[in-house]
């Protein structure tokens, strides 16, 4: 059986290899055809941003061509960087992320450490509710925690709406479950080898942690801090919903909101605000693809 | 993933009880150490994740001043308002085109990058995952701009084609396709990138055996690369699910809704009815009706990580 097999692949195989290297030829051919028209899709978006920004309003009005500059300027950039206005969105946005970054690491690195490493009573439930709050999207909590910081405001006398430290509370509700996540999978993958031989060593189980388990689980650590800024840096609801005041606004709903307004458009200004509301991300992105990638892959983010 | 981490700390236990000794001591402390270390992120679900979730419940059944116990009376009063049901046809018209094509172009898009030569795949996957690095309030005012009615840059490039002035926004049709392109745009990156490295990890020999039985590309990704891949296309599809069905910062942004209402979807109607009216408890009934759509994605997503766990 088999010979009959072999004599009849054998006259074949010449002509065969020769079509499957044409055939390959071809299919790269098309795979960078079909890329070139995605990443122009991808890419379309930000580049006219970056076009518009660098646009006078006297020439977005007029009807010239829009995908091209023919009087750059970077009198919009000048124009935001020297507002006091954005700078304060800018600070707003840079305190409660830098803050919530913080917290959250604060918050899921020992959780995590605990739930991968310590069976305790109810670690597993624990460990999928984490990943079930994980699912649980801004929509569905941003009516009921208006009212419950409503009312603690009430209560306490403290004031909490309308201010941008409310933030600090309510980012680690979308930070935390994904950190402590993708945290409990990096640890998990440590060898036990490692923290038993810390053990007998005489360490205990804080020095466990911050000898061993965090320089071993630095990348996923970097991960997932970098989840967290991003998360955190890009939150549009609760800051719409909790802040109505402009000096309180982050980035994305200073913009939004100031820069639109009534039926004349900056169009310029509100481009280099996206933009620059936009570097952030984009920059540590550039920097750090690996671990921004890997994060991504590693909690399977939400998409 | 649960399930292995425990079988992983039960079995470090008993070797470590085996040990004995001082070893005995700190085994003693580890639950009250386990206990402190998890403290915060417990008070975290349960004060600001689990008791809003239950408080929504209550909000709920109250009456606009949040005096008076209705009990069903929000439901019943959205259930004959034509508006509500618009947005509930509305959201999931939304929610599975959106991901039906997200999934289908990453897909496409990952076999592309990942056909191409490697050295070349790094600087494409870079330059394709732009879209989801952007923050979403931000690119959409990019696409808000691109779709401006009088100086939309897409209807003077379509001009030259002899396509007229298209009213991306200005029609509920148009402006229903423009908030599911512009989360196609955002969304479909991260399922070429999930997608990609599922792909990665099936096993040449795999595609060589299926090549020696003469198996065409299409059998190719029909008998090898779509059953290797079943659990990470499950998941990723029911998270981007949750994910698109909870979207709020596109369609907020880019039509708030309009024109008429008819691309407002259950986060938009829950922030125009809750916030903006200040109708709290009618608006925490609007959110309301996400959960169950979600809870069945959750279970399923559940069930295939753990799988997935299992696996590893």
């Amino acid at each position: 059986m088999s010979t009959v097999a072999i004599d009849k692949a054998g006259p074949r195989r010449n002509v065969k290899y020769g079509s499957m290297s044409r055939d390959r030829a071809w299919a790269l051919r098309w795979s960078y055809f079909f890329l070139v028209l995605f990443a122009i899709f991808s890419l379309t978006p930000p580049l006219y941003m970056l076009i518009t920004s660098l646009k006078t309003s006297a020439e977005i009005s007029a009807a010239t061509n829009p995908w091209w500059v023919f009087h750059p300027t970077l009198a919009n950039y000048v124009e935001l960087l020297t507002s006091n206005q954005f700078l304060r969105f800018f600070w707003n946005s840079a305190m409660v992320s830098i803050v919530v970054v913080i917290v959250t690491m604060v918050i899921s690195i020992p959780a995590a450490f605990a739930l991968a490493r310590m069976k305790f009573w109810g670690s597993a439930t624990l460990a999928t509710g984490v990943f079930l709050t994980y699912l649980v999207p801004d929509s569905l909590l941003f009516i009921p925690l208006f009212k419950v910081f409503a009312t603690v405001q009430e209560w306490t006398g403290i004031p909490l709406l309308n201010r941008w430290y409310v933030l600090l509370f309510i980012y680690p509700t979308l930070t935390v479950p994904f950190c402590t996540w993708i945290m409990i999978g990096y640890f998990a993958s440590i060898p036990k080898e490692l923290d038993e031989a810390a053990i007998i060593d005489g360490a205990s189980w804080l020095q466990t942690l911050t000898r061993i388990f965090i320089p071993v689980a630095l990348p996923g650590l970097i991960a997932a801090t970098i989840f967290a800024f991003t998360v955190s840096w890009a939150q549009f609801l609760y800051p719409l919903v909790f802040t109505t005041s402009v000096d309180q606004f982050v980035l994305p709903v200073g913009i939004t909101t100031t820069l639109i307004k009534g039926d004349v458009f900056n169009w310029g200004q509100i481009m280099s605000g996206a933009l620059l509301g936009a570097a952030p991300p984009l920059i540590i992105y550039a920097f750090l693809m690996d671990y921004y990638i890997a994060g991504l892959t590693a909690g399977a983010t939400k998409g | 993933m649960a399930e292995v981490v425990v079988q992983h700390s039960r079995a470090a236990r008993t070797t470590r009880a085996r040990k004995g000794g001082s070893l005995h001591n700190a085994l003693r402390r580890k639950s009250t150490v386990a206990f402190f270390l998890t403290l915060p992120l417990i008070l975290l679900i349960a004060l600001l994740v689990l008791y809003p979730a239950l408080y929504s419940v209550h909000l709920s059944t109250l009456n606009k001043s949040m005096q008076k116990f209705v009990g069903f009376g929000n439901f019943t009063f959205l259930f004959k308002r034509e508006t509500f049901w618009m947005v509930v046809k509305q959201s999931c018209i939304f929610a599975i085109t959106a991901v039906i094509f997200k999934a289908l172009i990453g897909f496409i898009v990952a076999h592309f990058v990942h056909n191409i030569p490697a050295k070349g795949q790094r600087k494409w996957r870079g330059m394709l995952l732009v879209p989801w690095v952007i923050p979403p309030a931000m690119s959409t005012l990019a696409w808000l701009w691109l779709f401006d009615p009088s100086y939309s840059a897409f209807n003077y490039t379509l001009s030259f084609f002899g396509i007229g002035p298209i009213p991306w926004l200005g029609d509920a049709a148009w402006a229903r396709f423009s908030v599911i392109l512009v989360n196609v745009w955002y969304g479909a990156p991260f399922f070429m990138i999930m997608y990609l490295a599922a792909l990665k990890s099936v096993p040449d020999q795999l595609y060589e055996a299926a090549a020696i039985d003469g198996a065409n590309w299409w059998q190719r990704i029909w008998y090898v690369t779509l059953p290797m891949m079943r659990n990470i296309i499950a998941i990723t599809t029911l998270f981007s699910l949750i994910v698109t069905f909870a979207n709020f910062d596109i369609v907020r942004i880019l039509t708030s809704g309009g024109p008429l209402d008819q691309t407002q979807i259950f986060a938009t109607y829950a922030f125009r009815v809750g916030i903006e009216s200040s109708d709290i408890p009618l608006g925490a009934s609007v959110s309301l009706f996400m959960v169950p759509i979600l809870a069945v994605a959750a279970i399923f997503i559940l069930r295939d990580v753990s799988k997935r766990g299992n696996e590893a």
